[in-house]
C-alpha cells in the first residue's frame, strides 16, 4: 500500500511513469471504472468485523506455507528405511511419506517452522471461521441480501473442514493414520454402498498404497481451488452489498459509515494481514504442533490412547464417542447405526445453522434490505437458536475428548461419556430456554434505561427523608441507538373465508408459521421496545425515577 | 394487526421514517452522526511527528529482524537444541527462524497500522448504499432481450433439437463416472478373510518367536500376528490390519462364554486386535477387571465373556481365533476367524 | 624329573615352591569358602525375610492376610515376587489403606529401601516370582532406542499414550504419566502387571525389549528430551493444540483486531 499512496502523492507533480502505466492498464482492463467505485469504499470499524480478515489472511499464509511443504514432501506410500536425523526412528520401516515429513522437520532448514505455521495456520484459519460465521449469525448480518454469502461461507467452512483432515492425514503418522481408519470405518458403515465406496477411495482394503497420493491431490489442488474460488466469490459479494454495521447516530439501513479504503483500510486491512502472519509465526516458533516424530509411522495394529482429530473434526469425533452401539442385522445385511447415525447426524446439525436465515426470512416474511444489523438481545429466538447449536457443538467436542476430561479432572470415562450422551439432548434445550431468558431481561433493561436513564451511581436524600439512586437522562445518540431495531408483529393466519366469503383451507405451513412467528414475536418473545409516548409521559412527570 | 395472510403487513415501519421526525417531537430521532473530533496527532505537530517515529521505528525493526532471520538461518546449525526458559528443549534454528519472521511481519504490521490510526485522515464518511435488486424498467429490458433470444433460438419450438441437446448433455458426465471404476477392485470377499488358516502358528509381535503355552502367562498380554508375515512384505499392512491378534490367559474358571472356553486352550484366548467399531487396534486390557477398552471411541468388551460389548458403540463382540497347540508344543491356529474382523458393513450379515 | 631335580637347589627355588603353596591355598580357599560365605549369607537372608515378615504383619498383613494369601480387601502376594513389592512399596502405592477412588494412585514412600528389601525378600520366600532387576537390566548400554519405540507403540502405547503421557481407562481407571518414573520401576511394571496393568512377562516381552523400551522412554520423555518446535503442550495431541489455538491464537487475534479497529483517543477538550 505504501508504493500505490507515494505514486499518488507523486502524481500530483508532474505526468510521472505510474501515472502512465495506470493509463496503459486502463485501456486495457478499464481499471479506472473499477477504481472509482471501489478506491474509496467505505468500512465501518468495528473489531468483530475483522474476524472474516483473519480467516482470509490465515488462508493465504496455508498457501504460501502449503507451496514451500509440496516442494519437500513426497505423497508416496512406498515403504522405506528411515536413515535421517531423529534417532528414535532410526531404522524403522515408514512410508516414504512419513519420512519425507521427518525430512521437513529435521533436515530442512526452517522446514519445521513451516510445517509449523501451516498447521497453526490452519487450526485459527477454522476457529476463524467458525467465530466469524457466529458473529454473521448473531448479529443478523445473514439476512436479505446476504443470504448467498452466508451460504459461501458455510460452504468454506465445511470444505476448510476436509481440506484440514486430508492434510493431517498426509504425513501418515499413526495418529492420522488412526483417524483415516476411523473415516474408513465411517464408510463402511454407509448402507449399500459403503463398502463399494471404501474400496474405491483406498484402492482396495485398507489401508493399502494409495490413499496419501490420493488425499494430496484432494488436499493441495480439488478442496483448495474449490475454496479458492469460494474465497473470491465471498469478497466480491462483500464489496458488492457493502459491509453492515451496527446501529447508531447517523448510521441507516441506506447508507454505510467508516473510513475509506484508500489509505485508512489499505493501512489497517494490508497491516492487519501482517500482524496475523507474525503472530502465527511467534506461536510457531513457541509452540509445537503435531509431533509425528513423537508419534510413529502408522501401523494398522498400532495406536495410542488420546487418539483425536483436530478440533474442527472433534464434534464429529464427539457424536460417534457417544453413540451406543446399535447394530441391525436382517436378511444377511447389517445396518450399522452406530456409526452410520453420528454420520447422518453430523451432515444435519451443521445443515441446521446453514438453512436458518432461509427459515426465518420464511417466518418474518421479510423481503426487504438489511444492513443495520442487530443486538443478539434484540432477537431473542434466533440468539437462543444459535446458543442452543453452539452447545450441541461443544458437548461434541467435550464428548470427543472424553478421555482427557477423565484423566484431568479425575472423572469416570463412562460418567463423562453418559453426561454429553444426556446432554446432547437436554443440553440445547436448556440453552435455549437460559439464552432466551437473558436476552429478555436485557431488553428491559434497555427499555428501563430509555425510560428512565442511566443509574449513575450517586445516592441522594430527598427533604422528606427518601433515599433515591439520581438516574441520568440518556444522550439524543444513546436513545436513539437503544431504539433503533425493528420489532416485528407476530403473523397470524388468514381469515377463514376468502373475500368472497368461502370458506378456503388453511395450510398446515400457514399453521406451523403462524405458530412459529408467535412464538419469535408473541408476548414471551420479545419486549416491546419503549414508544415516544412512554418515553414522554415519564420525562415530562418526574423525571427522577 | 390486518387479518391478511401478507406478513408484511407484520413488519416494522422502515427505520428510516425516524430521521424525518423534528427532535421534540421523537426523542428517538436519529441525531445524525457526530462532529468530528480532532486527535491530539491532528493538533499538535510535535505529537504527529511522534507517531511518525514510532511508525518508522517499527519498520526499521522490521527491517533488522529480517537481517536477524537470514543471519540464523547461516549460523545456526539445523540440529542444535537449547534450553530456553519456559518452554523446555528446543530447536534453535525454528526458535529463532520463527521470532525473527514473526517480528519483521508483526512490525510491518504494527507500523502501518500505527500510520493509518494516528496521521491518516479519521473522519467518518458516509456512503450511500443503493438497492441490490434492479429497477422494474432494467427488469423489462432483460426480459424482452432474453425473450427475443430465446425465440431467435428456437429451442421451445423446435423441441427435438431441445431433447436430444438435454439427452447428450446428461448422457455425457457418465464417462466420467465410467472412468472412476479403476480406482479399486470390488470388495468381494476380502473383508471376510484373513490370514489366519489351520496349523498356523501364532507368532509373538516383539520377539517374533512363535509361542508357547506357557510363554503366556495369566494377566499377560501379548500380541501375536500368523507366522509367515513379515514387516518387510508388501502386503504386511494390509494383511496385519485384518490379521492383528490379541493374546491373554485367564483362569479357565473366570471364563463366562462356553464357546470361548472350548476355542480357548487352557485359558489362553485369542482375539481379533481390531475394533469392530470402527477399526482401531483395540488393546487397552485391564488384567483384573478382564475388560478390553478401544482408545479411540472407548467401547468396551469383556473378555471373559465372549468379547461381549458391555461399553460403548461398538455394535458386536470382537471375533475370536480358535486356538490349540501343535504337535511341537507352538499354539496355533484351528482356522480363520469365523465372522468378518474390524468395522461392520452393510454385506457383513 | 631330573631336571626338576637338577633345579631345586636354585635360588629361586623356594620363591617359586612358595607361589605354588598360595596358588593352592588361594585355590582351595576360593572352592570351600563361598559355602561359608553363602552360609552367611544365608542366615543374614533368614534374618532379612524375619524382619520383613515383622514389617509385613504391620502394614500389609490386614488386607493381604496373616501368610499373604490374600483376603477379600487384597489379592494373594503368593508368587507375585520381590520385584512387585519393590514396584508398590517404593511408588508409595502400597500400603493402600488410605487410597480411595477407582484406582490405587502413586504416593509418598514410607519405607526406607532397606525395610522395602526386607518386604520384598518376605514376599519372595512365600513363592517364586519375579526378582528386583539389577541396574544393568535396565540401564541405556546397548540399548535400541529406535526398536524400543515400536515395541512401545505395539505394547505400551495404546494406554500410556505416544510417549508415556498417561490415559483413561474404563470407569475412573487410568494409566499413569510415565514422567519422571524410575527406569527401575518401570522394568518392574512390565514384568509384574500392577493393579489392572497387563504384565509382560521375559517369555513374551524378553529382557532385551524391556530395555529398549526404557532407553525409548528415556528418549522421548525425560527431563532432556528435546522438543524441537516448542511448547509441547502436554503432548497430549490434537485436543491440546485446539486449545491453545483458540485462547492464544485466536486470542492474539482478537486482541490484535481490537487495536486495529479501536479509536484513536480524542485530543482532550479543554
Amino acid at each position: 500500500m505504501s508504493t500505490e499512496s507515494t505514486t499518488e502523492s507523486r502524481s500530483r507533480d508532474k505526468a510521472p511513469a505510474g501515472e502512465r502505466v495506470a493509463d496503459w492498464a486502463d485501456g486495457r482492463l478499464g481499471i479506472y471504472s473499477l477504481a472509482k467505485a471501489n478506491m474509496r469504499k467505505i468500512f465501518p470499524d468495528h473489531w468483530s468485523f475483522m474476524l472474516g480478515e483473519v480467516c482470509l489472511y490465515s488462508f493465504i499464509i496455508i498457501i504460501l506455507t502449503g507451496v514451500y511443504l509440496t516442494l519437500f514432501f513426497h505423497p508416496s506410500m512406498n515403504e522405506v528405511e528411515y536413515h535421517g536425523s531423529y534417532v528414535p526412528l532410526q531404522g524403522q520401516l515408514m512410508s516414504e511419506a512419513f519420512s519425507s515429513t521427518l525430512h521437513i522437520s529435521f533436515d530442512v532448514r526452517g522446514g519445521l517452522l513451516i510445517r509449523q505455521i501451516h498447521h497453526w495456520a490452519a487450526l485459527i484459519f477454522l476457529a476463524g471461521m467458525f467465530v466469524h460465521m457466529m458473529r454473521v449469525f448473531f448479529t443478523g448480518a445473514f439476512r436479505k441480501p446476504r443470504e448467498i454469502n452466508w451460504l459461501f461461507g458455510f460452504l468454506l467452512f465445511v470444505l476448510g473442514m476436509f481440506t484440514g483432515f486430508t492434510g493431517y492425514s498426509l504425513p501418515d503418522d499413526l495418529l492420522s493414520g488412526t483417524g483415516v481408519r476411523f473415516t474408513e470405518g465411517a464408510i463402511l458403515s454407509m448402507p449399500i454402498v459403503g463398502t463399494y465406496i471404501s474400496f474405491f477411495l483406498f484402492g482396495g482394503e485398507f489401508p493399502g498404497t494409495d490413499f496419501v497420493a490420493r488425499f494430496y491431490s484432494i488436499h493441495i489442488l480439488l478442496l483448495p481451488g474449490i475454496m479458492l474460488g469460494l474465497v473470491v466469490g465471498h469478497l466480491i459479494l462483500v464489496f458488492y452489498h457493502k459491509h453492515t454495521q451496527f446501529a447508531g447516530p447517523g448510521k441507516t439501513n441506506k447508507n454505510v459509515v467508516g473510513m475509506p479504503l484508500l489509505p485508512v483500510y489499505m493501512a489497517k486491512a494490508g497491516g492487519f494481514f501482517f500482524l496475523v502472519f507474525g503472530v502465527i509465526a511467534v506461536i510457531a516458533a513457541v509452540a509445537q504442533i503435531n509431533p509425528i516424530w513423537a508419534m510413529g509411522p502408522y501401523r494398522p495394529d498400532q495406536v495410542s490412547t488420546g487418539a483425536q482429530p483436530d478440533w474442527y473434526m472433534g464434534f464429529a469425533e464427539g457424536l460417534v464417542r457417544y453413540m451406543p452401539g446399535w447394530e441391525i442385522d436382517f436378511w444377511g445385511h447389517t445396518l450399522v447405526l452406530g456409526v452410520f447415525i453420528p454420520l447422518v447426524l453430523f451432515g444435519l446439525v451443521l445443515m441446521a445453522i446453514a438453512v436458518y436465515p432461509f427459515i426465518e426470512s420464511w417466518v418474518t416474511g421479510d423481503k426487504r434490505e438489511h444492513h443495520i444489523l442487530d443486538r443478539p438481545r434484540n432477537a431473542p429466538t434466533r440468539t437462543a437458536f444459535g446458543v442452543a447449536w453452539i452447545t450441541v457443538y461443544m458437548i461434541g467436542l467435550v464428548g470427543g475428548g472424553n478421555d482427557l476430561w477423565a484423566t484431568h479432572f479425575h472423572l469416570s470415562i463412562n460418567a463423562v461419556t453418559w453426561f454429553v450422551r444426556i446432554g446432547f439432548f437436554a443440553g440445547p434445550v436448556i440453552a435455549f430456554i437460559i439464552t432466551k431468558r437473558i436476552c429478555l431481561g436485557l431488553q428491559r433493561r434497555d427499555k428501563d434505561k430509555v425510560l428512565h436513564g442511566r443509574e449513575s451511581g450517586i445516592i441522594k436524600r430527598l427533604p422528606h427523608g427518601e433515599f433515591i439512586e439520581v438516574h441520568e437522562p440518556l444522550s439524543q445518540d444513546a436513545l436513539y441507538t437503544l431504539t433503533a431495531h425493528e420489532q416485528y408483529q407476530p403473523a397470524e393466519i388468514g381469515p377463514k373465508v376468502d373475500e368472497n366469503g368461502v370458506e378456503r383451507k388453511v395450510k398446515g405451513s400457514e399453521k406451523l408459521r403462524a405458530k412459529l412467528s408467535k412464538s419469535y414475536f408473541g408476548e414471551d418473545g420479545q419486549i416491546p421496545k419503549p414508544t415516544v409516548e412512554e418515553y414522554k409521559e415519564i420525562t415530562s412527570g418526574h423525571g427522577h425515577h | 394487526m390486518s387479518s391478511q395472510d401478507i406478513p408484511e403487513e407484520n413488519l416494522p415501519a422502515e427505520q428510516d421514517a425516524h430521521v424525518a421526525v423534528a427532535d421534540e417531537k421523537n426523542p428517538f430521532a436519529d441525531p445524525g452522526l457526530p462532529p468530528h473530533e480532532h486527535r491530539i496527532q491532528d493538533i499538535d505537530e510535535r505529537a504527529a511527528k511522534r507517531s511518525e517515529r514510532t511508525v518508522a521505528l517499527l519498520f526499521t525493526v522490521s527491517m533488522l529482524a529480517t537481517v536477524g532471520f537470514i543471519a540464523s538461518y547461516v549460523a545456526i546449525p539445523h540440529d542444535k537444541s537449547i534450553f530456553v526458559f519456559p518452554i523446555g528443549h528446543l530447536n534453535a534454528l525454528n526458535f529463532a527462524l520463527g521470532l525473527t519472521l514473526g517480528g519483521a511481519l508483526f512490525c510491518i504490521g504494527a507500523g502501518a497500522v500505527h500510520w493509518a490510526r494516528t496521521l491518516m485522515s479519521d473522519e467518518e464518511v458516509a456512503d450511500d448504499r443503493h438497492a441490490i435488486a434492479a429497477e422494474p424498467e432494467v427488469k423489462a429490458k432483460v426480459m424482452a432481450d432474453f425473450r427475443q433470444g430465446a425465440k431467435e433460438s428456437a429451442l421451445g419450438r423446435r423441441k427435438l433439437i431441445r431433447n436430444t441437446m438435454f439427452g447428450a448433455l446428461a448422457l455425457f458426465p457418465l464417462s466420467g463416472v465410467v472412468l472412476l471404476r479403476d480406482l479399486g477392485p470390488l470388495p468381494g470377499t476380502k473383508l471376510r478373510h484373513t490370514l489366519w488358516s489351520k496349523g498356523k502358528l501364532l507368532v509373538n509381535m516383539n520377539t517374533n518367536e512363535p509361542l508357547r503355552p506357557s510363554d503366556v502367562a495369566v494377566g499377560s498380554l501379548t500380541f501375536a500376528k500368523p507366522e509367515g508375515l513379515e514387516e518387510h512384505d508388501h502386503d504386511f499392512q494390509n494383511e496385519i490390519a485384518k490379521a492383528a491378534l490379541m493374546i491373554v490367559r485367564l483362569q479357565p474358571d473366570d471364563i463366562k462364554d462356553k464357546q470361548e472356553l472350548d476355542w480357548s486352550y487352557q485359558g489362553i484366548v485369542a482375539y481379533s486386535k481390531i475394533c469392530t467399531h470402527v477399526g482401531c487396534p483395540i488393546s487397552l486390557y485391564e488384567q483384573q477387571t478382564h475388560h478390553v477398552l478401544c482408545p479411540c471411541h472407548q467401547s468396551t468388551f469383556d473378555l471373559a465373556d465372549g468379547a461381549r460389548v458391555i461399553f460403548g458403540p461398538a455394535g458386536h463382540a470382537l471375533p475370536q481365533l480358535r486356538i490349540g497347540v501343535n504337535d511341537e508344543g507352538y499354539l496355533e491356529a484351528l482356522g480363520d476367524f469365523e465372522e468378518p474382523v474390524g468395522p461392520a458393513f452393510w454385506e457383513r450379515g | 624329573m631330573k631336571k626338576l631335580s637338577a633345579r631345586r637347589r636354585h635360588p629361586l627355588a623356594a620363591v617359586v615352591v612358595l607361589l605354588l603353596a598360595l596358588a593352592c591355598t588361594g585355590g582351595l580357599y576360593a572352592v570351600f569358602a563361598p559355602a561359608d560365605k553363602a552360609q552367611a549369607e544365608e542366615t543374614a537372608q533368614s534374618l532379612t525375610i524375619e524382619e520383613g515378615k515383622k514389617l509385613y504383619a504391620v502394614g500389609c498383613a490386614s488386607c493381604h492376610g496373616t501368610g499373604g494369601q490374600g483376603t477379600s480387601d487384597g489379592p494373594s502376594l503368593v508368587g507375585v515376587g520381590a520385584a512387585a513389592v519393590d514396584f508398590q512399596v517404593s511408588t508409595g502405592r502400597m500400603p493402600a489403606a488410605t487410597s480411595q477412588g477407582a484406582q490405587v494412585p502413586k504416593k509418598k514412600n514410607i519405607y526406607s529401601q532397606a525395610e522395602i528389601d526386607q518386604l520384598a525378600a518376605y514376599i519372595a520366600s512365600l513363592g517364586a516370582g519375579p526378582s528386583v532387576p539389577s541396574e544393568e537390566k535396565y540401564g541405556p548400554e546397548g540399548a535400541d532406542i529406535a526398536k524400543g519405540g515400536e515395541l512401545f507403540r505395539n505394547n505400551c502405547a495404546q494406554c500410556h499414550n505416544f510417549t508415556g503421557k498417561g490415559g483413561a481407562l474404563t470407569k475412573g481407571k487410568y494409566a499413569p504419566s510415565l514422567e519422571g518414573v524410575d527406569p527401575k520401576h518401570i522394568y518392574e511394571a512390565m514384568q509384574t502387571g500392577p493393579q489392572n496393568m497387563p504384565s509382560f512377562p521375559d517369555t513374551t516381552l524378553s529382557e532385551q525389549n524391556k530395555k529398549d523400551i526404557i532407553a525409548y522412554l528415556h528418549a522421548v520423555n525425560s527431563d532432556e528430551t528435546v522438543n524441537p518446535g516448542g511448547l509441547e503442550l502436554g503432548g497430549l495431541g490434537p485436543v491440546t493444540e485446539g486449545l491453545f489455538s483458540w485462547i492464544f491464537g485466536l486470542g492474539a487475534m482478537i486482541a490484535v483486531a481490537v487495536w486495529v479497529a479501536a479509536r484513536t483517543a480524542k485530543a482532550k477538550k479543554s
